[in-house]
């Protein structure tokens, strides 16, 4: 079964047809990178699926986004559940000016939760997944401001985590990161894989190859070629997308 | 152009020069016997040094354009050829030492009657024209030129097959060119694995431009 499916997907904003019928899918626990040059629609499409682009003005879609086989914009879906199941990494790390605990904590608290010791094994086990229990287990009492750009953007992958969502979008989460942190982040999409699917937009196509199963390649709002990532960075089918890759446009 | 355009237009020039000086070694060698020049047997062996030292320079490049500029898709397929390729040029290179030595080796002028009976002339002349092909077919990525040397191989591996008997038959009745004839005979076993050295070729470019893997399949499977 697949996890997330979109069906004949069109996004308007306002007059500007921003996505054109985008059909893919994508397999549970895997990671799927998006490329494309900038305003190609990758990121108006990844944010479709927490729901995201409701909040802009104007914006108007048809077609379907489903993910574990329910349409997410049907009536009975309450946008608060599906963003309990989608979890979402921004480009830049934007914690909250709170200490490490509590950036962790504060997805379960918000849901209800109360239980001490519950929500410290969480807060635990989820810096434990984004590789960032060793660095901060001293300091967890610290703000979290203080810690490095890398180690804030792991922990908001942590946050991300910590309601137990099963897909994890990832908005370039490393593009504002140094070679070092952007490995460990690269590292951690592949161990998180096991657990999560994973959607990564993306304009470091390295990236992509390194960390993806498959790529989607979008251009002025269509999806020319998905495919393997193998299949994408060794032989496309379509032009644009070697062009594309090889540096040649874009 | 792109900076990466112009490394890889850079690394096809200077395969091509690979080319050609492999090209001169193996018609060098072939004048070197016909004409018994045992001088040009030695301008052989010594360029021989030139086509090893381009082959390193040529997999410093490739491994040059991997390392610094990740090239995907077709600059990727066409590195890897070009590594590949470099490496059967340089076997063919080798090939070319190969005769010029054992030029250097018979004692009496090649035996007219030897060379024809043998079709060793003939052998020369096909493996230089697929040579030929494969130079071509590699710098107009030309995947047609490239598939026909598939069948034009087949004429080395007829004359390579059909040496023994002749040779035999040669020795039989030429008894003191013995040693000649065998040095005859490995000629043509060395001359037959430049035919399969420029299959290798091929296979690489029609890789590189149709990212059609033709290794190790049947002939009518690579048409």
């Amino acid at each position: 079964m697949n996890k997330i499916e979109a069906k004949n997907v069109h996004l308007y904003y306002g007059n500007f047809h921003a996505l054109k019928g985008i059909s893919l899918s994508i397999q549970p626990n895997t990671v799927a990178a998006f490329i494309g040059p900038s305003g190609c629609g990758k990121s108006t499409f990844l944010r479709l699926f927490n729901r995201m682009n409701d909040l802009i003005d104007g914006v108007r879609i048809e077609g379907e986004c489903l993910i574990d086989n329910k349409n997410i914009y049907s009536r009975e879906v309450r946008i608060e559940e599906l963003r309990k199941k989608v979890g979402m990494v921004f480009q830049k790390p934007n914690p909250f000016p709170k200490t490490i605990f509590e950036n962790v904590a504060y997805g379960l608290r918000v849901n209800g939760i109360s239980h001490k010791s519950f929500i410290e094994e969480r807060v635990e086990r989820c810096l434990k997944q984004a590789a960032l229990w060793e660095e901060v287990k001293d300091k967890l009492k610290k703000s979290a401001m203080a810690l490095s750009g890398g180690q804030q953007q792991r922990l908001c992958i942590a946050r991300a985590l910590a309601i137990e969502p099963s897909v994890v979008l990832m908005d370039e989460p490393a593009s504002a990161l140094d070679p070092i942190s952007t490995a460990k982040i690269e590292e951690l999409i592949y161990e998180l894989k096991k657990d999560y699917t994973i959607v990564i937009v993306t304009h470091n196509m390295q990236q992509a190859g390194r960390v993806s199963d498959t790529t989607a390649f979008f251009y002025l709002g269509e999806l020319i070629e998905y495919d393997s990532t193998k299949k994408i960075f060794t032989n496309p089918t379509d032009t644009r997308t070697q062009n594309y890759i090889t540096g040649r446009f874009g | 152009m792109t900076h990466l355009d112009n490394e890889l237009k850079s690394l096809k020039t200077d395969m091509l020069e690979m080319f050609s000086l492999v090209m001169n070694q193996i018609e060098k060698s072939k004048e070197a016997l016909i004409r018994f020049d045992k001088d040009l047997a030695r301008e052989v062996i010594v360029n021989e040094k030139r086509v090893n030292g381009f082959e390193l320079k040529l997999d410093r490049d490739c491994e040059n354009v991997i390392a610094l500029f990740n090239p995907v898709a077709v600059d990727l397929r066409f590195v890897l050829a070009c590594l590949k390729i470099n490496s059967n040029l340089e076997r063919v290179g080798d090939i070319a030492e190969g005769i010029a030595k054992f030029v250097l080796s018979i004692k009496l002028d090649p035996d007219k009657k030897l060379l024809e009976v043998t079709r060793i002339v003939e052998m020369f002349d096909v493996s230089a024209g697929i040579l030929n092909d494969v130079m071509h077919a590699f710098a107009n990525e030309d995947t047609q030129l490239a598939r026909s040397v598939f069948q034009k191989d087949e004429i080395l591996d007829e004359i390579n097959v059909n040496a023994n008997a002749a040779i035999a038959d040669f020795i039989r009745n030429t008894p003191d060119r013995i040693n000649q004839s065998l040095y005859t005979l490995s000629m043509i076993r060395k001359l037959e694995r430049v035919g399969d050295q420029c299959k290798n070729i091929s296979e690489e470019i029609i890789f590189y431009i149709e990212a059609k893997v033709l290794k190790h399949k049947s002939f009518s499977q690579k048409q």
